[in-house]
């Protein structure tokens, strides 16, 4: 029993609860800050109309006379047993909504991903073979061209080229889900994912550049040269693979990045993912739609922080056996 | 004592390490590079500030709508006949104060945080911790996104916004070296001495720290360009008419297919700045780093 408590995975899942519990309290208090109720937001202007004795029986119903303690365990509670709430504009559950937009997210997300590792990594091989080369300043300048264009900016160029010059906007006649229509659903999420996955690149890039430059001046790598081992075998299964653990924590983190920065992406292509369900909570106020899926975002964030965590463990035996 | 060390043969002192970084930085083609365009582009916001721009940035002249660039209108009209080189100029001020406010306090409330956690431990430490992973606990547009939700809409809680986001990134980047400075021999001689601690934190390891957070400051402000134009891009930054480079694409994407440098100037004006910023970030980071020799 003693060795489980002291079982480094074990005080990681503590730590990631204790965590958790704080992000809740934060998205609570925050999102309570902002100024009218329930009530408000229901009724919007003709709240003011209502009598002190409709209003105090308002917010009895909707638990508001409570104290603020009491109001916050009874909402953790609610979003414990998987009540997230109800959008009235969107006439559904946020469970419901959120059923249909993360999995949208998480898709995006993992195909913006893997286009960062294609184009990431390659170019970092390119800038390792040669440091301070010419192919290293290629690749450096795509890696800095990567991380100074914004995606909004990349997003808008390259929506009104495409709609200019090949008349075509997958997204006009209504987003297919996966499970609905594949291939216009991968069609339709193409360019979303290549400016996501432009923009991944460059830290991605730059990870894997400076892992492959230090793993290749190692002796082992000069040992399997020395062997006559082929360039591109070593380059990929002597360097590469020693240099992954770094490459594949920046994609865990990139990734998780995702689920809230793909927000502006998902807004220019109309894409219905979780990011585009807080921002029209906020835009239309329903602040409880906002503070639910904020939460869930940042479970899923941490869910997935975690999971990178254990990915290198399985990648790594070295961190397995620390 | 005093005369007794005078009198052996005390190392020379090297000069500054200051002005030795500071060649390293303008000698480096990134650093210089960077150097030059962050000049421009504040130039630009300074210009903006005293009222140089050629036009009013938000007066409209319905006469001279959507004018192509020419000499009269470098970067063109917009839809309202403003003059899209004057929006650029008031949108980079206005980025740039953003930006630079929210740094600042971030780095201000970080570092004192991280460095506070790393020397005094225990009770600090705790606290500190759990709020930075809280706040690591969410992607960081998202947060940005709620805060700047949560606060009435100016440029200040825009930037505060910002600057919480960026709080747990000076706390972990300055709190580390904290923990290998805290035991090393000129920091225990110097408790010894009975050098009382805020000196020591403020004239000891301050100095340690400064290439670091310097380093950390100059990226952070190519993020916060970034994330105040993202805001703004979808609606959430400085409220209307007041020029953001971030609402000028945005209003500039059902104009691109026809008056394409709408789309096209003050994109490229926030290329520009964020090269600018990286690039001088990535020679900071070559210029100061000690492995490189202080008197070198």
């Amino acid at each position: 029993m003693r060795s489980i408590a002291r079982h480094p995975l074990f005080r990681r899942l503590v730590e990631t609860a204790l965590t958790l519990f704080g992000v809740a309290v934060l998205v609570f208090t925050t999102l309570r800050a902002i100024p009218g109720d329930e009530i408000t937001a229901t009724l919007g202007t003709e709240a003011a109309g209502l009598s002190p004795e409709q209003q105090e029986s308002l917010r009895a119903y909707y638990g508001l006379d409570q104290p603020l303690v009491l109001q916050f365990f009874s909402w953790l509670g609610n979003v414990l047993t998987g009540n997230l709430g109800f959008s009235r504009r969107a006439g559904a559950s946020v469970v419901e909504m959120t059923a249909s937009a993360l999995p949208v997210t998480l898709e995006l997300a993992v195909l913006a991903t893997i286009v960062g590792l294609l184009i990431g990594v390659p170019l970092a091989m390119l800038s390792a073979s040669r440091p301070n080369g010419i192919r290293d300043g290629f690749g450096q300048l795509v890696g800095l061209a990567a991380l100074s264009v914004p995606n909004f900016l990349l997003g808008a160029a390259l929506l009104t080229l495409i709609s200019k010059y090949a008349h075509y906007n997958p997204n006009a006649q209504g987003f297919a889900h996966l499970t609905q229509d594949p291939l216009l659903n991968l069609q339709q999420m193409l360019f979303p994912a290549l400016v996501l996955g432009f923009g991944l690149a460059a830290p991605i890039m730059r990870t894997a550049r400076s892992a492959l430059l230090e793993v290749q001046t190692q002796d082992f790598v000069r040992t399997a040269r020395g062997k006559g081992v082929a360039p591109w075998r070593l380059r990929v299964r002597h360097v590469l693979h020693n240099a992954l653990n770094p490459i594949v924590t920046m994609a865990g983190i990139q990734f998780g990045y995702l689920l809230g920065g793909a927000v502006v992406v998902e807004q220019i292509f109309s894409v219905p993912g979780i990011g585009r369900q807080v921002l029209a909570g906020i835009q239309q106020k329903e602040y409880a739609v906002v503070q639910s899926t904020v939460l869930v975002i940042a479970t899923t964030f941490v869910v997935v922080n975690l999971l990178t965590d254990l990915l290198y463990r399985v990648i790594d035996p070295r961190v397995r056996a620390a | 004592m005093t005369a007794a060390v005078a009198g052996q043969q005390v190392p020379v002192a090297a000069p500054p390490a200051r002005t030795a970084a500071w060649r390293r930085l303008l000698r480096s083609p990134a650093g210089l590079g960077g150097a030059v365009l962050v000049a421009l582009v504040v130039a630009a916001a300074g210009a903006a500030l005293l009222g140089l721009t050629p036009y009013d940035p938000i007066a409209q002249h319905p006469q001279a709508r959507l004018q192509q660039p020419s000499a009269d209108y470098w970067f063109g009209t917009d839809q309202f006949g403003r003059d899209v080189f004057s929006r650029c100029l008031a949108g980079v001020a206005n980025s740039l104060r953003v930006a630079v406010v929210a740094v600042f306090l971030s780095a201000l409330v970080g570092t004192t945080a991280g460095v506070c956690a790393g020397f005094y431990g225990g009770k600090v430490r705790g606290p500190v911790l759990a709020v930075t992973n809280v706040l690591f606990a969410f992607p960081p547009l998202l947060l940005a996104l709620t805060l700047a939700a949560t606060f009435t809409r100016n440029w200040l809680t825009i930037a505060i916004a910002i600057a919480i986001v960026y709080v747990p990134i000076f706390v972990r980047v300055s709190r580390g070296p904290v923990l290998s400075l805290r035991e090393t021999d000129f920091i225990k001689a110097a408790r010894v001495l009975g050098i009382p601690t805020w000196r020591i934190l403020l004239r000891h390891l301050l100095p340690n720290l400064a290439a670091i957070v310097i380093v950390q400051v100059t990226l952070s402000l190519s993020w916060a360009v970034l994330t105040e134009a993202a805001l703004s891009f979808l609606g959430l930054g400085s409220p209307p008419p007041a020029p953001s480079l971030g609402s000028m694409v945005f209003d500039a994407k059902i104009l691109a297919g026809t008056a394409w440098w709408n789309l096209a100037a003050p994109g490229a004006v926030i290329v520009v700045f964020v090269v600018g910023l990286n690039l001088l970030g990535d020679g900071l980071r070559d210029a100061l780093d000690p492995r490189n020799g202080r008197n070198a």
